[in-house]
């Protein structure tokens, strides 16, 4: 079961995310567990998975219409499939791997795991609880899901 | 097959050459539009650790930015690799790993920068201007 404490490493790693890399800041809400069902999936999803100290994964799911917006305020001008698909993976990847400066060198992260449109892809351990950080960016609103061990 | 003692062809401008070497397209895109150093100019870029040894044996470049984890070949092994082809590469790690012990294994295996994404444009060529600093390459 993750603490109050882990859990705000992972918001605090959201929040220094999008005021650095998408030049705004978002509004990051309270983690939520997800009582029934499967957390929110959006079209646009990247995995990463946990092992080591810690086992489990973390994913970042988006909306097409962010993504386009987050990538034209990065700069980028190729606003592809592929580099939307790019973006939540790194996106996913960055949070986690901030988040070793508190869980250490053994919360290990794996390569970014991506799906698109596909949200049946997208499954969380049946024995562990999720746990939801609501995202309000602009209009839009995305999910961090973590699902630690 | 390139030795270990590959030598690095300047540029006839007399810029140092960069390469990139990260697993996203958008990061190493970033980097490339940018970089605010007159004096470095992009000569590659690599989506993982293997791609970047195979480049770096055909055109070594002078300087480096290299992420961690990569599919193929990650970030530290690469920097070994590298390293033994040329040894005077400046390299910058460019990784969202923010752990003291994953800079310090880079810095081991013959790193000289760690930049930890996110990174905003300043950051990066701060970053970058320092690593030149370092070696004696600023203006």
């Amino acid at each position: 079961m993750m603490t109050k404490v882990e859990l705000e490493t992972f918001v605090e790693g959201t929040t220094h995310y999008f005021a650095t890399a998408a030049n705004q800041p978002a509004s990051v809400g309270s983690p939520y567990i997800v009582q029934e069902g499967k957390p929110t999936i959006q079209e646009f999803t990247g995995l990463i998975s946990i092992a080591g100290k810690r086992r489990g994964i973390v994913y970042f799911t988006a909306s097409r219409p962010m993504l386009t917006v987050m990538l034209m305020r990065m700069g980028e001008t190729e606003l592809t499939q592929e580099n939307m698909c790019d973006l939540v993976g790194e996106v996913a990847n960055t949070i986690s791997g901030n988040a070793r400066r508190d869980f250490g060198k053994d919360f290990m992260i794996s390569v970014p795991t991506v799906v698109a449109g596909e949200p049946e892809k997208v499954v969380t351990p049946d024995n562990i609880r999720s746990f939801v950080i609501p995202i309000n960016w602009r209009s839009h609103s995305a999910q961090l899901v973590v699902c630690l061990e | 097959m390139a030795s270990a003692n590959a030598k690095a062809q300047p540029l006839t401008n007399g810029k140092l050459k960069l390469m990139i070497c990260d697993d996203s397209n958008i990061i190493r895109r970033k980097i490339e539009r940018e970089l605010q150093i007159e004096r470095l100019q992009v000569i590659a870029t690599a989506a993982n650790g293997k791609q970047a040894v195979e480049a770096f044996r055909k055109e070594p470049a002078d300087v480096v930015t290299m992420d961690i984890t990569m599919p193929e070949m990650d970030g530290i092994e690469c920097v070994e690799n590298l390293v033994k082809i040329k040894p005077d590469v400046l390299i910058l790690v460019i990784s969202a790993l923010s752990d003291k012990a994953t800079a310090i294994e880079a810095l081991k295996k013959g790193a000289n920068g760690f930049l930890c994404k996110p990174f905003t444009d300043r950051q990066l060529t701060e970053a970058l201007e320092e690593l030149l600093r370092g070696a004696g390459n600023d203006d």
